[in-house]
């Protein structure tokens, strides 16, 4: 940045010009226009339809009437035992995904993996995390049918995907004093693994675990949407029936479920700090 | 043990201590901790609505599931490459109006520059009902409101995206250095020239990385809005599901790992070009 020639104005001062984020102005003036005919493009293959826009504020407010006042009495059990189920099928799904995740963690960590396993559990956390809650949640439906068990699977993948891929890279970034000092002592691999790689990772591990109940009980209420248990299918129901009022009541409960979550997580996760 | 006393060692019968990781205290709350985790799951198990012969069948289900899924079949390409693109576009769109509208709510659901306790409030609220609010269920409601296509999915993508990047950039408002602004105030800035020379340069790094970041996001989730009808791959992935073209499924799966690993690849190159 310094070596950029600076302007010099008619006093004879170098004159000050804010520093560009990339240094080329061809560089950077092609990079503004590849940008801009992008999002040009991108607009007019979406066909922004101002007219239909219009037509659909009517019936948005249609819907935002009927959602006012949100009903909470009609399917008030229904509403309790969803989100019962939801939180059911996270608690399962967490500790089993958790439990699931630390082999293929470990199997991902490069430091101390060989290179098959390497890449065998690289590709297992990568095909996790990239599908969709909701893909997953389709196809084990499709497998195993409709209901709660179909959750737990979805979410098992889902968290093996985060949590794996979070503690192998834990523990590409161990210490490994603990390693020779466990093997100096004569210990086999697995000895190693359990006394010098595991205590290394635990407190990250159950930090990780307390956020990842976070994320999969939202995510748990969005895959009974595709019929894989919790509150999703009830919202699914109430939205089928136009049932507006139900469905914001369900909306309501779940933001304040998720932010009740979320403020115990965080302080549990504080805790084990 | 023993090597490490330096007295006598008859004495050590009464004298000696054995080294311990945790006190009582420690020992004792990590055993209710155990505990309490047990009686959660033991509770979750035996009460929650699972029929179990599905789950002894289920592995044999899956490997019949993968088993006509290959080889995926490449003659479902020349649909699936269009819907990718759009899928692409639905996320980048989603993310361009989330930046822009973010900005101001972010401004004012700082806690340190918003400008009053209600305009506080107004962007805390639009913060924490978008972010609390699934994509999906966005897409449910905009698609109800606007009809099938990628409009609703790019709105969907947006309202989710706003309390995302809200929080994030108005996390970063408020651990800014005060300096700079008290500096311009010294000097007589208007309240525009303090935004765009004060507080824009020091939340731009973070604002980079946080829009990045929801792009990223964004593409995932783009994946899925077609299965409500909002536009995207997620539609050909239903419908192939629906009429049990498993060879068409997992092209569209593996389609969905490319362009997601896409994503990913460029979010990583852009980040450390840009940070």
């Amino acid at each position: 940045m310094m070596k950029q020639e600076q302007p010099i104005s008619d006093t004879g001062h170098y004159k000050w010009k804010k520093p560009s984020f990339i240094q080329n102005p061809w560089i950077r003036y092609g990079l503004y226009l590849a940008v801009f005919v992008y999002l040009f493009y991108a607009f007019s293959t979406l066909s922004l339809d101002i007219q239909r826009v219009m037509r659909g504020i009517p019936r948005a407010m249609q819907i935002f009437s009927s959602a006012i006042p949100p009903n909470f009495a009609a399917r008030g059990p229904l509403i309790v035992t969803g989100f019962i189920e939801s939180i059911q099928i996270t608690v399962v799904a967490t500790a089993a995904g958790v439990l699931l995740s630390i082999p293929f963690g470990f199997m991902a960590a490069k430091n101390i993996s060989i290179l098959p396993v390497y890449v065998l559990g690289r590709a297992v956390i990568i095909v996790s995390r990239s599908l969709h809650p909701i893909v997953l949640g389709v196809l084990f439906v499709k497998a195993v049918g409709f209901g709660a068990f179909a959750g737990v699977l979805t979410l098992i993948i889902y968290t093996i995907g985060f949590v794996g891929k979070l503690i192998a890279e834990a523990i590409e970034e161990i210490k490994f004093g603990q390693i020779e000092a466990i093997k100096s002592t004569g210990a086999g691999y697995f000895t190693i693994l359990v006394y010098a790689v595991f205590p290394q990772i635990l407190p990250r591990l159950i930090g990780l675990t307390m956020y990842q109940f976070d994320i999969n009980l939202r995510a748990s209420a969005v895959i009974g949407l595709v019929g894989a248990g919790g509150i999703g299918n009830t919202l699914n129901s109430a939205f089928g029936r136009y049932d507006y009022g139900t469905a914001s009541a369900i909306l309501l409960v779940m933001i304040a479920v998720i932010l009740v979550v979320e403020a115990i997580s965080g302080k549990l996760r504080r805790f084990t700090k | 043990m023993s090597s490490l006393t330096s007295g006598p060692l008859k004495e050590l019968g009464k004298e000696s201590y054995r080294w311990e990781r945790y006190t009582r205290k420690q020992r004792l709350f990590r055993y209710f901790a155990y505990l309490a985790v047990a009686v959660i799951l033991y509770w979750t198990l035996s009460s929650i609505d699972i029929f179990w012969p599905w789950v002894w069948s289920a592995p044999v289900e899956i490997q019949d599931m993968i088993r006509r899924m290959i080889p995926p079949n490449p003659g479902a390409l020349p649909q699936i490459i269009p819907a990718l693109i759009e899928t692409i576009n639905i996320a980048t769109i989603g993310t361009v109006f989330a930046v822009l509208i973010s900005l101001p709510v972010a401004y004012l659901g700082a806690s340190n520059v918003s400008p009053n306790k209600i305009t506080l409030a107004i962007a805390r609220v639009i913060i924490v009902s978008s972010r609390s609010i699934d994509t999906l269920i966005w897409a449910l409601l905009f698609v109800a409101i606007l009809g099938p296509g990628p409009m609703a999915g790019v709105f969907a993508v947006t309202f989710r995206a706003i309390g995302f990047l809200g929080k994030l950039i108005g996390e970063s408002i408020e651990e800014m250095d005060w300096g700079p602004i008290e500096a311009l105030q010294a000097a007589g800035s208007s309240r525009g020239h303090i935004i765009s020379y004060a507080i824009v340069p020091q939340v731009l790094p973070t604002f980079w990385a946080v829009a990045i970041l929801r792009w990223d996001i964004n593409i995932r989730e783009s994946t899925v809005l077609g299965m409500v009808g909002a536009g995207g791959i997620g539609m050909l992935f239903q419908v192939a599901i629906d009429l049990f073209r498993w060879r068409d499924v997992s092209m569209v799966l593996f389609s969905i790992i490319v362009v997601v690993l896409f994503g990913e690849i460029i979010t990583s190159i852009v980040r450390k070009k840009l940070i």
